[in-house]
């Protein structure tokens, strides 16, 4: 086992070998540029681009030509949010979201607020799901768009898409749907499914960094103001010239997880139940999120009465996200967390599990003795632990100092 | 972040974790922090007929540069007196411990827990308060 053990794969995933594989010749002899139609350097690029978008699109059963390149997430979240918006506002100024979501989606609509457009954030349940009738209360005549997540990157809860798309299409408002972390983690079926643009990321699934793509639905029609101008590149939806090697490389990591996904998801489910058995018998954990519409590969814990960056510094055999942000001298525990109603102590110790394809059980049965010992030692030197151990509330306590 | 090699010793070998009686006779108990900030720390002083601080013990919630703070001021403490571990400076802490700036509010609670403790050993002997707010120890 190749210590730190990798247990972060919403963050990042490696290039599975395969695609890094399949992407090299387009840095080297395919080198040609995409858009030239001159000559045989551009064709094969051509080519390669669209084989890949085919693949993309087969992931979600989509049309190919409803899929425009990006540079990953962040920047197909800009250019639909803003895009929508812009494009369709005199038919209204009003936007809504949810607290939980992704900063991409979350500052971009609070650019689009300081150009005089009014956004509703909505606080989520406390299993983090959103409340259907809280989102239909929501929506007002001036509504234009709304933007849920399909799979929380911090808790990995799976949002019921279906539902609120529906909601969406019986008041005509135009549904975004952030889905880069649920790409080869939970099926999805645009031709279903009431979603108008959805955003993907190649580097969640095993693809390369800086390279993504946002689905526009051709039927019906979604209209987007570009936010990058060029060559009209992307039919005009988004200028500059394609990354081929990248796009080669989001197109086989799509077309991996296609074919492996169901098998893949069932290996991960096991281990994560595993890590999940493993840690659950300690005292005072608190799982963060809903165990059953979650992906199969997200734990999120909260250990009562420990501080989750001397947590981290303790685990550093083990590559993992916390929610405490102890960075800066005003702490900031995870907005995730928080909107959904933690106390800011569990928000504060709360580690983010996440698992991939490379994990083993070797991995997992590693990180829940090293967790174990660990919290252990951490709660001894723990005055909130001993508070609790002789039967203080916590609540009831006047706290000294406010820092 | 990158810890100093003070704080990962002080974190991975903490002095003096532990508790004392709080009823007993000259033990001083402070706690300083709140669990929302991330940080609460419990600094126990025993203080001998001389004044002077014979033993110390902590615990502390907190990242690792708090754990190191009161771990180190658990030491220095030892073999003062209470006059001279009040002299004890935020700023020395954060040097001995070569603290990064976002870190320096954890040295700031431990100089606020030496100080609470204190109180708390004067209010238990019925000494006048010299202008430190006493803190009724949770603990």
């Amino acid at each position: 086992m190749k210590l730190p053990v990798y247990l972060d794969y919403s963050a990042t995933t490696p290039v599975d070998p395969r695609v890094a594989e399949k992407m090299i010749p387009f840095l080297t002899e395919n080198f040609g540029n995409p858009a030239s139609r001159s000559h045989t350097f551009g064709w094969t690029a051509e080519q390669a681009v669209e084989n890949a978008r085919e693949e993309v699109a087969k992931l979600v059963n989509a049309d190919p030509r409803e899929i425009v390149w990006t540079s990953g997430a962040t920047e197909s979240d800009n250019l639909a949010i803003k895009g929508a918006a812009e494009f369709y506002q005199t038919k209204g100024r009003h936007l809504i979201t949810v607290k939980t979501e992704h900063k991409a989606v979350l500052d971009t609509m609070r650019e689009l607020e300081s150009s005089g457009f009014e956004v509703t954030y909505l606080e989520p349940m406390a299993n983090g799901l959103l409340d259907l009738d809280a989102f239909r209360a929501a929506i007002r005549p001036d509504t234009v768009l709304a933007s849920v997540m399909q799979v929380n990157n911090e808790i990995g809860v799976i949002q019921d898409i279906a539902a609120i798309g529906r909601i969406c299409r019986e008041h005509g408002v135009i549904f975004h749907v952030d889905a880069a972390q649920a790409t080869g983690k939970v099926e999805i079926d645009l031709e279903q499914l009431p979603v108008d643009l959805m955003s993907f990321s190649a580097h969640k699934t095993y693809g390369p960094k800086g390279i993504g793509a946002l689905y526009v639905r051709r039927k019906p029609r979604i209209r987007l103001k570009a936010q990058m101008h060029g060559g009209g590149h992307e039919r005009g939806l988004r200028s500059g010239t394609l990354a081929t090697h990248q796009i080669v490389g989001m197109g086989e990591a799509f077309r991996i997880a296609r074919e492996e996904m169901a098998a893949e998801n069932e290996r991960i489910r096991r281990l994560r139940d595993r890590l999940l058995a493993g840690l659950a018998d300690m005292e005072e954990v608190f799982i963060n999120g809903d165990l059953e519409q979650r992906v199969p590969h997200n734990l999120n814990i909260s250990f009562n009465y420990v501080e989750g960056e001397s947590l981290m510094m303790a685990i550093k055999d083990l590559a993992v996200s916390s929610g405490s942000a102890c960075t800066s001298a005003s702490l900031e525990p995870s907005y995730v967390l928080r909107a959904l109603g933690r106390s800011d102590e569990l928000a504060h110790s709360s580690i983010r599990f996440t698992l991939g394809r490379y994990t083993t059980a070797e991995d997992v049965d590693f990180a829940i003795s090293l967790i174990k010992d660990k919290v252990a030692r951490l709660r001894e030197i723990s005055p909130l632990w001993e508070m609790y151990k002789d039967g203080i509330d916590l609540n009831t306590v006047q706290w000294a100092a406010a820092h | 972040m990158a810890y100093s090699d003070k704080v990962i010793d002080h974190y991975e070998n903490p002095r003096n974790v532990g508790s004392f009686d709080k009823d007993e006779d000259g033990v001083g108990t402070g706690v300083v922090g709140a669990p929302a900030c991330g940080d609460v720390m419990k600094l126990q002083i025993k203080i001998n007929e001389e004044g002077v601080i014979e033993d110390a013990k902590f615990k502390t919630y907190g990242c690792g540069s708090a754990i190191a703070s009161s771990s180190l001021v658990t030491e220095w403490v030892k073999g003062k007196t209470v006059d001279e571990a009040l002299a004890i400076k935020n700023s020395d802490i954060a040097e001995a411990l070569a603290l990064p700036p976002v870190k320096i509010h954890c040295s700031v609670l431990a100089e606020d827990a030496i100080k609470a403790a204190v109180s708390d050993y004067k209010a238990k002997l019925g000494v006048a308060d010299d202008g430190y707010e006493i803190r009724k120890s949770a603990a």
